[in-house]
């Protein structure tokens, strides 16, 4: 079974073409293909109107190199939310459009569901149940996946997401943006004992997490060094906060499994692109006898495929969407 | 008029206050370097419009929207480089809305502000703990919410 995915949520314009929720048959990524030569003019970075210019260039793209046409696919994919409104409205257009047209199936996808489910096609055997942690940019989320498509929420940021934190204490350490790469590779050469930055909540009973105030004692590290005139050790500083974050989301990862029995630990978004993370998660697994599991960093970013595989999970369990599907800029995880 | 917080529990106050004087189609602007307490303020300011969930950074959705006494459109314009791509984001509607709107980092799009608006600038104190608020009003609407937020 077919389908055509297309995710349009925040910067990313991707849509991509995949086989019973597991395999890729193409996944295209908008800043992965030159459109500023295609189109001879200066794409603006964040807007609707970059969606609007590439889209049907990269619908035909996925379908080109999945060898298909759209006669072969059997339903749309599409994110619905959470995003901004502008960005997601040109995705669910199009994929509305496409789905009139051809008569077939619409299946409107949270887009976090779709940073969960591209963990199924990375390990094609991966099966719920499973706790999932989610980290990006813009999200944190501690669920449990009892079932394909059915969620338990945990734990969730109350102020910044955990991908924030990184690129803020990267900004703060002139580091380029986006800066968690950045952070991780310098982090692995430093001292992770040197500079004790604090942990919220890690011993609270609650699975939501907190990392503006890590990010603020960074900068008043950083503020207090320079105003004193010390040297400031940036491998430190980065081993230092990379390890208060990480002891956390792993900490209340495994506290939740052993909560709820699980033997498997997933994570997805993109700072499940963090060697720091993976390292520390697999280690833990290994005492523990849990599974880690992660995609690799391109399944990582917000891309179509994920969308598709979510799309597929939904549509065999029988969940469609009417062709007047609105968006749902706030479209929460339980929604 | 310019005010100086002592700690989180002051910043909670003034937000709180400042939340509850909070008009439909407000515009209020926050100032301030990485770290000074933008987001901090924001939940004060979202307690004090009663909006009950989380209030989390927009740093990476760009827009964050909340229900609470009145819609709550919470902006993060750190990442836009220009204020054309604020007219992409539909930044209007939201402006001259049925909300009040919360905007972090507003210095980077100074240009394509509406004229009448309340401009929060947080700058730190000598302790890490504290801040210094000054606060600026354009327009009658909010020369009367400084009067109100004196009191």
């Amino acid at each position: 079974m077919l389908t055509l995915a297309i995710e349009s949520s925040c910067d990313e314009t991707s849509c991509g073409v995949i086989k019973d929720g597991r395999e890729v048959l193409s996944n295209i990524i908008s800043s992965q293909i030159d459109i500023h030569r295609r189109f001879g003019g200066v794409v603006p970075e964040i807007a609707s109107r970059k969606h609007v210019e590439s889209i049907n260039l990269i619908i035909q793209e996925a379908l080109d190199e999945a060898k298909v046409g759209f006669n072969d696919i059997d339903f749309i994919s599409v994110t619905q939310g959470p995003g901004l409104v502008g960005a997601l409205l040109v995705g669910l257009s199009a994929a509305k459009s496409i789905a009139y047209g051809l008569n077939i199936p619409l299946v409107g996808v949270n887009h976090i569901e779709g940073h969960v489910c591209a963990n199924y096609i990375e390990h094609k055997d991966l099966k719920p149940p499973f706790v999932c942690l989610i980290v990006s940019g813009g999200h944190t989320y501690l669920i449990d996946v009892e079932d394909y498509n059915s969620y338990t929420l945990y734990g969730r940021t109350r102020d910044d997401a955990a991908g924030e934190a990184f690129d803020k204490v990267a900004r703060a350490m002139g580091l380029p943006y986006p800066g968690g790469p950045f952070i991780d590779s310098l982090a692995s050469k430093g001292n992770k004992e040197k500079i004790e930055f604090p942990r919220v909540f890690l011993d609270d009973k609650t699975y939501d997490f907190s990392f503006s105030g890590l990010k603020t004692a960074v900068l008043n590290y950083l503020n207090g060094a320079k105003q004193r005139g010390e040297e400031i050790v940036l491998e430190d500083v980065a081993a230092g906060f990379q390890q208060a974050v990480l002891d956390v989301l792993v900490e209340k990862s495994f506290r939740l499994s052993r909560e709820l029995g699980r033997d498997k630990i997933v994570i997805a978004g993109g700072v499940a692109a963090n060697k720091g993370l993976r390292e520390m998660m697999e280690t833990r697994g290994i005492k523990n006898n849990i599974g880690i599991f992660y995609p690799s960093p391109r399944l990582c970013t917000d891309n179509a495929a994920m969308i598709g595989s979510a799309g597929y999970y939904n549509y065999i369990n029988g969940k469609t969407s009417p062709l007047d599907l609105k968006v749902m800029p706030n479209l929460s995880f339980l929604d | 008029m310019i005010i100086r917080i002592d700690g989180i529990d002051e910043t909670n106050k003034f937000g709180e206050k400042l939340g509850s004087l909070l008009q439909k189609g407000d515009i209020i602007c926050l100032n301030g370097d990485l770290g000074a307490g933008k987001t901090t303020l924001s939940k004060a300011i979202g307690k004090g419009l009663l909006v009950e969930d989380y209030i989390t950074s927009p740093t990476f959705t760009l827009i964050n929207e909340y229900k609470g006494r009145l819609p709550l459109y919470h902006f993060d314009v750190y990442r836009l480089e220009n204020g054309e791509e604020l007219f992409d984001l539909g930044i209007e509607d939201y402006f001259y809305g049925d909300g009040v709107c919360l905007i972090e980092w507003a210095e980077n799009i100074q240009d394509e502000l509406p004229r009448d608006r309340l401009e929060l600038w947080i700058f730190r104190g000598e302790a890490d703990n504290k801040r210094v608020i000054e606060i600026k009003a354009f327009g009658n609407r909010y020369d009367s919410l400084v009067g109100e937020l004196k009191r």
